[in-house]
């Protein structure tokens, strides 16, 4: 662990103007199960400014790259992407050595889970599974197979626009995150609840963007995600 | 503040090969599970922690994920940013824990840990818990306390901050079971015994 000497006394709040409220009229199933009292108020102890940490011993070798990870007899069918990006907080510090834990469906729009019902095909060389660390600088970079929309049953003829899962820690739990990464210039992002949940003008930050820079030679397509953790909020005396 | 927070979006229902994937018996490495004191012999009371996330009509959802941070028996976090070192560490315990509800059959979570101890003076002993599950946009944490620390908990002053009438939502009871100490921590989303989640 680096920089234990510059631990923050706080971080910063959950930005709520840029979260979904906890019901939500076009996701069903946030009726129920969402929060619905305000939250509590609580005082930064040291159980919110500390949290796991997994080192680098926690990924393995193909860990980061899905079109490896889930073979059997061949490779996983589909485009196959590069994903990267860099994490970091509030302040635009990188946020190093974390790890980013990430799940998807596959190139028909089947997730691996046995709950999952829909009627495309599972890919046998394929899980959709994987995770990494970020570097000294905050970098992360996954191998994948580009995930296709897929069907729910939240209202009729409801498509989930492609996504990928993501789980960030950070520095302490109060910068937990899970969130969902979407592709640039989906048409069904305009009808997607679960998207549309997030209010305009924060939205738009779990949209990758494509770059031929990231995208390698007659191999692969490249798209950046950065992805903003909550900063400290006050700095300890030197 | 020079950036914007990335917002958070549901873990979905399928999350299970990815962040669970041994517990539901998925072909993926598993970094953590509800195994929280891999020695027997490890410092503190050994406990058992089980409970379940019920919806507003008191159905038990099968697919939320709880996460669980807490210090050891000592009141110590392995982490840098507890440095009391008058505390120790114990070696093997990192006080993070992760259960899918997907795998028992009353949508149960279950968690072996040991309890822990206070973290200072004034607190009564607490775990962390972070819900997670399909229909819930961003994730709640709340905080479990002990039956049996009431005393503590008199001048506990997160506790003494929730409305009186809420605070046993944050209360797990305790059961002497023939397997060893159970504590039953049931979290309910919305209704009456709404349990208490807190803005960390
Ligand atoms: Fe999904």
């Amino acid at each position: 662990m680096s920089k234990s000497d510059t631990q923050p006394q706080s971080y910063t709040p959950r930005d709520w103007d840029s979260m979904a409220g906890f019901i939500d009229s076009g996701y069903k199933s946030t009726g129920k199960r969402g929060v619905s009292r305000n939250l509590l108020e609580i005082n930064p102890d040291l159980a919110a400014l500390t949290g796991p940490a997994f080192g680098a011993e926690s990924v393995g070798e193909l860990d980061h790259d899905l079109t490896r990870n889930g073979r059997v007899n061949g490779e996983p069918l589909g485009e196959r992407i590069i994903v990267t990006g860099q994490v970091l907080d509030e302040h635009g510090n990188p946020v190093p050595h974390t790890l980013v834990e990430v799940w998807q469906c596959n190139a028909a729009g089947r997730y691996v889970h046995k709950k999952d019902v829909h009627d495309a095909p599972l890919d046998p060389n394929f899980l959709g599974a994987g995770r990494c660390m970020t570097d000294a600088e905050g970098r992360y970079r996954f191998i994948s197979i580009k995930p296709a929309a897929y069907p729910w049953g939240n209202h009729p003829n409801a498509w989930r626009p492609a996504h990928i899962h993501l789980s960030l820690f950070g520095p302490s739990i109060s910068t937990r995150l899970v969130t969902q990464m979407y592709f640039p210039d989906d048409p069904l992002l305009a009808f997607d609840p679960i998207y549309q949940s997030v209010p305009a003008g924060a939205r738009e930050r779990m949209v990758s963007r494509f770059s031929l820079d990231v995208t390698e030679e007659a191999w692969a397509l490249g798209y950046i995600f950065d992805i903003v953790l909550r900063g400290p909020s006050a700095t300890p005396e030197a | 503040m020079t950036l914007k927070q990335t917002p958070s979006q549901t873990v979905g229902p399928f999350f299970a090969y990815g962040l669970t994937p041994e517990q539901y018996l998925y072909d993926f490495r598993q970094l953590v599970d509800g195994q929280m004191r891999p020695r027997e012999d490890m410092p503190g009371e050994a406990i058992r922690i089980v409970g379940r996330v019920f919806d507003a009509d008191g159905q038990a959802a099968e697919d939320a994920m709880i996460e669980l941070w807490q210090p050891n028996a000592a009141g110590r976090f392995n982490h840098p940013a507890d440095q009391r070192t008058e505390r120790p560490l114990i070696e093997g315990f990192s006080g993070f824990g992760r259960f899918g509800t997907g795998t028992d059959p009353d949508a149960r979570f279950i968690f072996d840990t040991v309890k822990p101890g206070a973290i200072d003076d004034r607190q009564a002993p607490f775990i962390t818990v972070i819900v997670f599950m399909r229909g819930l946009l961003n994730h709640a944490y709340t905080r479990l306390y002990f039956s049996d620390d009431q005393a503590a908990q008199a001048h506990d002053p997160v506790l003494q901050s929730v409305p009186a009438e809420r605070r046993q939502t944050l209360i797990a009871e305790r059961r002497d079971t023939a397997t060893g100490v159970e504590y039953n921590f049931d979290i309910h989303m919305q209704g009456e015994r709404e349990t208490v989640f807190f803005d960390l």
